[in-house]
């Protein structure tokens, strides 16, 4: 009976959750313009969707475009920045590394509107033109973070001996950074690297504000501009069940993936404190 | 690797130019009048505008009720997924996580579409709901992780002393878990404050909440005020961060 009655309440929520997600998945199969109006079975909207046909959404499909390239740039350069910063971070003692630690956690405590204002205020000081150029800037500055805190606890898991060691077999520091080094940390990279990938897509606050006025649009400014206009474009409707199956297979295969991983640590009897679900818990720390 | 420490060097400048320059900037627009000078006109600006003060109790007001809501139905399905009772399976634990990967834009303006096609009133009833539905998983999530990685032991050695379940819980389980709950807190209380676009989604337009007014006050030129308005934010949440220093101190943990 309590089991009944646990596993129902879990269910209610989960089906309040879910309920506006299928509501416009639903819907993403009819023609009509208004949501709510079934209008009979169609893949219209898949059409126009793919074909850029009808008003409004090749600029949508532009704004997806200029999502990903954000998004990949952003979070490239962050790894990059990100991995360099927590080897020199790691090695810094007392008051530096302190300090560092503290600025690191600044853009990870300011909700987005802060850090999408003060930024905009940055660009115009300095008179940059705002655009592709300063968003990146931007999603660099608050995806960075992550990538520091992912990278760094592989580093204090590293046996630094490795390192010397290859040093002693005569490699020179940076073959020894390249062959030793990188590869161990390779694994916390690629999780900051999909930290920052996803919240440079979520993001909507600090694009909005550092984007200029050249009519560069993301997913989410494209959204809001239109939602202001009044009504959504109907593509947006196939485009969203789209990204959600995307995103449910990538669960699933990485939820497998991370599963067989956990299997052969324990088999090594190596518990790493970063397993499953750390980049769900970053992605869900990141607004604090 | 002793050398490599000044690999943190180019963090650190980037770190100074786009995160501690642009909040100091913050501060000097908050500062000046429109052509640069020093003025005090911002701040009391602020604190004789009553309808800024109003948004601000408003917005302070939501985030209270947004958060304790949060508590009230995230608690209990963190609970729930953590008892190896009633659930085995990590796969419930990815659907509530799963919907945080959908645009938050979209999300909202969907819920905002479907009260409006079951013909509910948007105000501030349903800002509230979608509030909750945007926030919920940013509270379960390091409730669940805290009662997760709990040991199991204190609990059973209540009941082997005699305890029954409910004192079990509020006396051993519930004290156990709160650092979970104030990182929830801190994750769901200063975002709802600072939200903008959701708010007016939800209601239509109708209500504000002090994250609107400052990008209204950006978007339309009024920098220096809206800079005011970000600053009066940038308090608030240093004194809520220190606040809860401690509780975020015994988190870090529970977080990753």
């Amino acid at each position: 009976m309590k089991k009944f009655l646990a596993q129902s309440y879990i269910w209610i929520v989960l089906i309040l959750l879910y309920s506006p997600l299928i509501f416009i998945a639903v819907f993403s199969f009819t023609e009509s313009r208004v949501l709510g109006n079934w209008t009979g079975f169609s893949l219209k909207l898949y059409e126009n969707l793919f074909s850029g046909g009808m008003n409004g959404s090749s600029s949508l499909m532009s704004a997806v475009k200029n999502t990903f390239i954000i998004a990949v740039i952003a979070a490239s350069l962050s790894t990059i920045l990100g991995t360099i910063a927590a080897i020199g971070i790691f090695n810094l003692r007392g008051r530096r590394k302190q300090t560092m630690q503290f600025l690191n956690n600044i853009p990870m405590l300011n909700p987005d509107v802060i850090t999408g204002v003060s930024l905009f205020l940055l660009f115009v000081f300095l008179g940059f033109s705002q655009g592709y150029v300063t968003v990146i800037l931007a999603h660099i500055s608050f995806c960075t973070p992550y990538v520091v805190l992912s990278v760094l606890p592989r580093l204090t898991q590293l046996n630094p001996n490795t390192y010397e060691a290859a040093l002693d077999l005569g490699a020179t520091p940076s073959q020894a950074l390249f062959k030793v080094l990188i590869p161990q940390l390779r694994p916390g990279m690629i999780s900051g690297f999909f930290l920052a990938f996803t919240m440079s897509l979520d993001d909507f606050a600090v694009t909005f504000f550092t984007r200029g006025t050249i009519g560069l649009d993301t997913l989410s400014t494209y959204i809001y501009t239109d939602a202001r206009k009044g009504g959504l474009t109907p593509e947006l409707r196939p485009l969203m069940t789209l990204i959600f199956l995307i995103i449910l297979v990538l669960l699933i295969i990485l939820n497998v993936h991370q599963a067989r991983q956990i299997k052969k640590q324990k088999k090594n009897e190596k518990i790493s404190k970063y397993s499953a679900g750390s980049g769900f818990s970053h992605r869900l720390s990141r607004r604090s | 690797m002793i050398k490599r420490s000044n690999w943190s060097i180019p963090y650190f400048i980037f770190l100074i130019l786009f995160v501690v320059m642009p909040l100091v900037l913050v501060a000097v627009f908050a500062f000046q009048d429109g052509s640069g000078r020093f003025t005090l006109a911002n701040i009391t600006r602020f604190f004789t505008d009553k309808d800024a003060l109003a948004t601000f109790a408003l917005s302070i007001e939501i985030a209270i009720e947004n958060t304790a809501l949060c508590i009230l139905i995230g608690y209990p399905v963190a609970w729930i997924l953590s008892n190896k009772k009633y659930n085995h399976s990590t796969v419930t634990i990815i659907l509530f996580i799963l919907p945080m990967w959908i645009n938050a834009l979209m999300r909202t303006l969907a819920t905002a579409e479907l009260f409006n096609m079951l013909d509910f009133n948007l105000g501030k009833g349903t800002l509230l709901y979608g509030m909750v539905y945007d926030y919920l998983p940013f509270m379960i999530y390091p409730i669940y992780n805290i009662l997760n990685k709990m040991d199991k032991s204190y609990a059973e050695a209540a009941e082997d002393l005699g305890a029954n379940p409910w004192q079990v819980f509020w006396k051993v389980t519930f004290p156990l878990s709160i650092p979970g709950v104030a990182s929830g807190i801190l994750m769901v209380f200063m975002p709802t404050v600072s939200t903008f676009a959701i708010s007016e989604f939800l209601t239509n337009g109708k209500i504000k909440l002090f994250g609107t007014i400052i990008q209204e006050n950006i978007n339309s030129s009024m920098w220096n005020y809206g800079a005011a308005l970000s600053l009066v934010m940038l308090i608030i949440i240093g004194i809520t961060t220190l606040f809860s220093h401690k509780e975020e101190e015994n988190m870090e943990e529970g977080l990753i």
